[in-house]
């Protein structure tokens, strides 16, 4: 009985050294993350008035934002944009994070995956900037693509438009989606994909039936860790997206700081979190049997 | 082997993709054209020499020092708080504590920027620097998280125990064994959290007020096609630079883990 009753008391020490240890950090996340997304809450079922914020409770925001031609067709556009990029992504990203965890020497992989991860440190605005350079009137792509003889007159369907942004996050996010696959594909052991061959299934039939079910976790992460902020990217859209490629943060940002219609920018990006929430609970519910089973 | 070697062709055809820009960068900043486009017209440094005659730029890359420094050691020292008690301790909603402090990663950075703007503002708190080290400090968190809880998980309990049993207090242990052990993962955190804010934008956009950082700045020039050049050459310069930190960062991680005797899993994030 002792012994219980001291291993209850520990454990409530050991709760209460982890609740203090972690403290300032969570304090801090309350205090500057949870009160302000709060804060916009509250704000999105307020009123606008001229030069102030009228404490009048009304869903007229939320009507707005729904129904107004133009803010849905953005949103709509922005959800498509989202998840092309994240499709087009995480399909280009599992066959090298599948390279690096099955085909390279295990004393390589840290350098392949700093390889990988070097760009996206590197200016994100120039880096985007640099896409309307390649694929410019007078870019990379159509000056090759003349040089050779492929075409004779630029292609003008590849920037300022959806698939100008999506071929800059696509890059943009790359090794966000490479990361979480090649860390599910390492977690594989390898003498399963062994017994799988050795009961007479062949190398793709065994990817298929072993590998890809055991590394989807990671591949659901990479789909959220992708969609969740493409939805919200700001400088892509606004520097190589052109009028039709605007998004839903180019919105938010007319509707805060140039229009000061606060309450109406908070409905939009509440809106456009709660959307992007609903369908990364549903993937991960479709998913659900992949990503229970053993730790 | 046919296989490992159609991935392989893959694999370089890839990292061709990923670092088309930063190969394109420096061919413009040498290039002694006002007009970003092809053909290449012959070498020059001028952009260089252009670039340090802007007053702006060195405002902007001051107050972008002092916010990254800021930034990048408030946002360690909260990740090795945070780190420490999730590698170390259960406690209750673990979970949720961790899931908050989490957030900013997948969070759209306009989201955090808009909703520190409101509460700012509604606090009568006036745009400064030190509104965009509150937000830089957020979103820089969870990645000092994810490179201290490698740290922290690669240390052996036993040589904390056997200071414990030797006498030490659970302070003096911290400092004697503890943080030496991860100190490598503390100066990559640094380093990383310090890359990090040199380069976010959306939040010093939203935040800065009048001052420029240096991401802000390069914003403010894209609208001028004929500061694009100049652009260019601080480009080449800052992706130097950032590849130089990151060795750093990578190489102190790296010694960090082996110093604990753990295993290399690989990467950052």
């Amino acid at each position: 009985m002792s012994a219980g009753q001291r291993k209850t008391r520990w454990r409530d020490t050991e709760a209460a050294n982890g609740l203090l240890m972690v403290s300032p950090t969570a304090i801090y996340a309350l205090l500057m993350l949870a009160a302000p997304l709060g804060t916009i809450l509250l704000y999105s079922f307020l009123t606008d008035g001229y030069l102030e914020i009228i404490r009048d409770f009304t869903f007229a925001n939320y009507v707005e934002a729904w129904t107004n031609e133009l803010y849905r067709s953005v949103m709509i556009r922005s959800l498509g944009v989202s998840m092309t990029v994240t499709l087009v992504t995480v399909l280009l990203a599992f066959p090298i994070a599948y390279f690096v965890s099955f085909h390279v020497e295990p004393s390589k992989k840290s350098l392949w995956l700093f390889l990988i991860t070097i760009p996206f440190w590197t200016s994100y605005l120039i880096r985007v900037f640099l896409w309307k350079v390649i694929l410019g009137y007078n870019g990379v792509v159509n000056s090759g693509l003349i040089g050779i003889g492929v075409i004779d007159q630029p292609l003008d369907f590849i920037l300022y438009n959806v698939n100008s942004v999506v071929i800059t996050l696509a890059h943009a996010y790359a090794p966000f989606a490479i990361l979480p696959i090649f860390v599910a594909l390492e977690k594989i052991d390898r003498s399963l994909l062994e017994a799988g061959q050795d009961l007479g299934e062949s190398k793709f039939v065994t990817f298929l039936r072993v590998t890809l079910p055991l590394a989807m976790p990671g591949v659901v992460a990479s789909v959220l860790i992708v969609f969740i902020p493409t939805i919200g990217d700001y400088v892509t859209p606004q520097l190589v997206g052109g009028p039709e490629g605007r998004m839903v943060a180019n919105l938010i940002q007319l509707q805060y700081l140039k229009l000061d219609n606060y309450p109406l920018g908070s409905a939009i990006a509440v809106s456009a979190m709660a959307i992007v929430t609903l369908c990364s609970v549903i993937f991960v519910g479709l998913n659900r049997r992949y990503l229970k089973g053993p730790k | 082997m046919m296989k490992g070697g159609w991935f392989k062709v893959y694999a370089i055809g890839y990292l061709l993709f990923l670092y088309a820009p930063i190969i394109i960068l420096p061919m413009f900043a040498f290039n002694d054209a006002t007009v970003i486009a092809f053909p290449l017209t012959g070498f020059s440094t001028r952009w260089f020499s252009a670039m340090l005659e802007q007053p702006t730029l060195s405002i902007a890359v001051k107050n972008s020092l002092f916010i990254a420094v800021t930034s990048s050691i408030l946002a360690t020292t909260l990740g090795i708080f945070a780190a420490r008690a999730s590698t170390r301790y259960r406690f209750p909603v673990k979970a949720g504590i961790m899931g908050l402090i989490m957030l900013p990663l997948v969070l759209p950075e306009i989201i955090v920027a808009v909703s520190l703007l409101v509460v700012l503002l509604g606090l009568g708190v006036s745009l400064s620097l030190w509104t965009v080290i509150l937000g830089h400090v957020l979103i820089c968190t969870p990645f000092c998280i994810a490179i201290l809880s490698s740290a922290f998980q690669s240390l052996d309990q036993s040589l904390e125990e056997a200071a414990y049993d030797l006498g030490e207090s659970a302070a003096s242990t911290f400092r004697l064994i503890i943080l030496p052990l991860v100190m490598p993962g503390i100066i990559s955190s640094l380093l990383i959290s310090f890359t990090i804010s040199l380069d976010e934008f959306i939040i010093a956009f939203f935040l800065a007020g009048t001052e420029p950082t240096l991401p802000v700045f390069i914003f403010s020039q894209f609208r001028f096609p004929q500061a694009v050049p100049v652009i260019m050459a601080l480009g080449t310069v800052l992706v130097v630079l950032s590849i130089l930190l990151l060795t750093i960062a990578e190489y102190f991680r790296r010694r960090g883990i082996a110093k604990a005797g753990g295993k290399d899993t690989g990467g950052f994030l």
